[in-house]
């Protein structure tokens, strides 16, 4: 038998059951809940008399409707009436079968993506669900996540399992080293740019190779946040002693001997060196450039120094097509340069960069600087309440607010717009987010995706720039 | 769960590819906490000329006449077309939900994104992948149309008077759809297993259990 690539070894261990027609039950370590997915699954719970199968592997917290302001009234800060009730709900079902629940007012609340690593309760070697396609964040420490649907989320309180099927290897190598000011997140989306949003349906990726080593644990997760935009609904980053730094010293980390055990256990969470992958796809860090999302689908890249590209020059109709029509709806044209895009709002936040790493490379770049006076909104949402209280124990917050940057509360924010915080029709966003797509943040709005630096760049010019320039500016001065 | 056997009707063409989740449902009405109610808003931006709310009714809304919905000859379409990766995007079940409860019971495209893909099966909504070429030729004889069709999964046929397509579907899913049987039900005959799984997993790896109290 040839060697198991790291996907193949953390599904082999959480098999329960294969069936003959080739279904399998997967067991499921860790199932994190938020209040938009999950009231409905409770609700199944309850008509079919079913009682949750164990309890202590759930973690909760609201997000998606939460304010970014005001949050010492707590639940009675939410306006809207309906967001209210989804809140509420997600606490009395927490109450009612005992799950452990972050509230609003409590500062581990945040991200469900951000809160799960952070306090330790998304571990090497798990399997993690949620229903959120974004759940693939949780790879970046070699464990198998991925987002579910609702009826799926019922169905893994009631079973502690998923009806599975196996997906294909894939790998994504990056070889080389990023440069100054070229992020996680250029690489994600130069990927993606690369792969196309179905190129990875019906494989779980593993991103790897030296610059994939290279990257810290904030690093991975941006990488892996955004897996399911390359249409695989899992990333993953093998074990190593990045993974093992941050993950020690957690609140629901193992300690003391349970922490050897583990960290023996974690050391083969890697790909076996004779392993064969189904796809491969190789890149190099070191050409890379500051990307910029010009369309609504988030494989419509182009690196900052680029153009818009030609519909007309493009062979495949169909996409020539979904061009055509992004470039209608965002009001860009073909040849244009990246550059010359004028922004209205920047949002610095989502699952995909609101942790501490993201807000200290956007803080970098606004130090000392000031948002154009063109923007008419500059927001920084951290991830989760503790990524807060660091941010500003850093003094971070004072950096951002001296800048004309707003310093929000934590939760999903912009990156959907369920809460207050939202574009105006066809207005221009240079967003930190994972998605693109019409209307996501907004009605009518234009998101562009970038990294924070970038972003924090664009709201400093007030239109999309080179971070590397103004990086070197600095350093000049310095 | 709703069993899915087969449906005869007229095919609405939505020639895009990549429809997103957000189209199929955008987030504001995801504020519910029902499983139905999301038919009036299914590809809200679309369907209509104006911003939709969760507080505004379907009579006070701007129709767009252009949307392949909102056609006279599309009217009681059972069956959707589209290009592929159908459903990218978020996991909310809510946009099998909406497609659903506005009467499309079956949506064909060349290829879907996983997680979509699952939940349709779920709700008693069929996904059929059918290769490009077939795709193209429904469309074709779609618009102007209309076009009626049979969506046969006994036969796993998609059937036109012009041409019939079988498609490949996963066993377990095409059993489970077609007896209507309840997923949970189904996977709580492994108990036992589960349980035995769940011991030996503990002995090996304690640390997976009994943290988050
Ligand atoms: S930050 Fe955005 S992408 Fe992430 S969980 Fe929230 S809404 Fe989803």
């Amino acid at each position: 038998m040839g060697g198991r690539t790291l996907y193949d070894k953390l599904w082999d261990a959480h098999l329960v059951a294969e069936r003959e027609d080739g279904s399998a039950l997967l067991y499921i370590d860790r199932h994190l809940l938020h209040e938009v997915t999950s009231p409905q699954a409770f609700e199944g719970l309850r008509l079919a008399g079913r009682s949750p199968w164990r309890i202590d592997a759930n973690l909760a917290t609201p997000d998606h409707n939460v304010p970014t302001t005001d949050r010492a009234a707590g639940i009675e800060g939410i306006t809207d009436p309906i967001s209210r009730i989804q809140v509420e709900t997600l606490d009395a079902n927490c109450d009612e079968f005992g799950i452990l629940e972050f509230r609003m007012r409590d500062p581990r609340q945040g991200i469900v993506h951000v809160v799960g690593p952070e306090q330790g309760a998304t571990l090497p070697g798990m399997t993690v669900v949620c229903g959120d396609s974004h759940t693939s964040t949780h790879g970046a420490f070699a464990a198998l996540a991925h987002g579910i649907g609702t009826s799926e989320v019922e169905h893994v309180l009631a079973t502690q399992c998923l009806t599975a099927k196996k997906a294909k290897n894939f790998r994504v190598w990056v070889d080389g080293t990023l440069g100054e000011g070229v992020t996680a997140k250029d690489l994600a989306l130069a990927i993606i740019g690369a792969m196309g949003t179905a190129g990875g349906t019906g494989y779980t990726l593993e991103y790897a190779g030296p610059a994939i080593q290279a990257l810290s644990m904030e690093g991975r997760m941006t990488l892996c946040n955004m897996a399911i935009e390359a249409g695989a609904r899992a990333g993953l980053v093998a074990f190593d002693e990045v993974t093992a730094a941050y993950v020690e010293g957690r609140p629901y980390a193992p300690a003391g001997a349970l922490w050897d055990r583990a960290l023996e256990a974690w050391s083969d969470l890697v790909s076996d060196p004779d392993a064969t992958f189904d796809r491969e796809l190789v890149l190099d860090a070191s050409v890379l450039e500051p990307q910029v999302s010009w369309g609504t689908s988030p494989e419509m890249v182009a690196p900052i120094t680029g153009q818009i590209p030609d519909p007309a020059q493009c062979d495949d109709p169909v996409r020539a097509e979904s061009w055509a029509g992004a470039l209608r709806y965002m009001d860009l044209a073909a040849g244009q340069a990246l550059t010359s895009i004028a922004l209205d709002r920047v949002f610095i936040g989502s699952c995909t960069n609101s942790r501490i790493e993201d807000l200290r490379s956007a803080a970098a770049v606004a130090r000392g600087r000031k948002v154009a006076s063109t923007i008419k909104q500059a927001l920084v949402v951290p991830g989760s309440g503790l990524v807060k209280r660091q941010a500003e124990e850093e003094g971070l917050d004072e950096i951002f607010r001296a800048a004309g940057f707003e310093w929000r509360d934590p939760g999903c924010s912009m990156c959907l717009a369920m809460n207050a915080d939202r574009l105006g029709p066809g207005e221009h966003c240079a967003s930190t987010s994972n998605r693109n797509f019409e209307g996501r943040q907004g009605h009518g709005g234009r998101t562009h995706l970038v990294s924070p630096a970038m972003a924090a760049a664009a709201a400093i010019a007030g239109h999309f720039t080179d971070v590397r320039a103004l990086l070197s500016e600095q350093g000049e001065q310095a | 769960m709703k069993a899915f056997r087969s449906v005869s009707g007229v095919v609405a063409p939505l020639d895009r590819a990549h429809v997103d989740t957000d189209q199929i449902i955008p987030k504001q009405f995801l504020k519910s906490i029902r499983r139905s109610g999301f038919g009036p808003n299914l590809f809200d931006g679309w369907r209509y000329l104006d911003e939709g709310s969760p507080e505004k009714t379907e009579n006070e809304r701007q129709i767009n006449p252009d949307f392949v919905l909102n056609k006279a000859r599309y009217q009681d379409a059972k069956v959707l077309l589209a290009r592929e990766n159908f459903g990218c995007g978020s996991s909310r079940e809510h946009a099998v939900w909406a497609l659903e409860e506005f009467g499309l019971r079956c949506v064909i495209a060349p290829s879907f994104a996983d997680i979509f893909y699952n939940n349709c099966f779920k709700n008693g909504v069929l996904p059929v992948a059918l290769p490009a070429e077939a795709v193209d030729a429904l469309f074709a004889a779609a618009d102007p149309g209309p076009l009626t069709l049979t969506v046969d999964l006994e036969a796993q046929e998609v059937r036109t008077e012009a041409a019939t397509y079988g498609f490949e579907i996963d066993p377990h899913r095409r059993h489970c759809l077609l007896e209507g049987l309840d997923d949970i039900g189904l996977s709580l005959q492994y108990a036992e297993q589960i349980r035995e799984y769940e011991r030996q997993r503990r002995s090996e790896a304690p640390w997976l259990f009994d943290a988050l109290r």
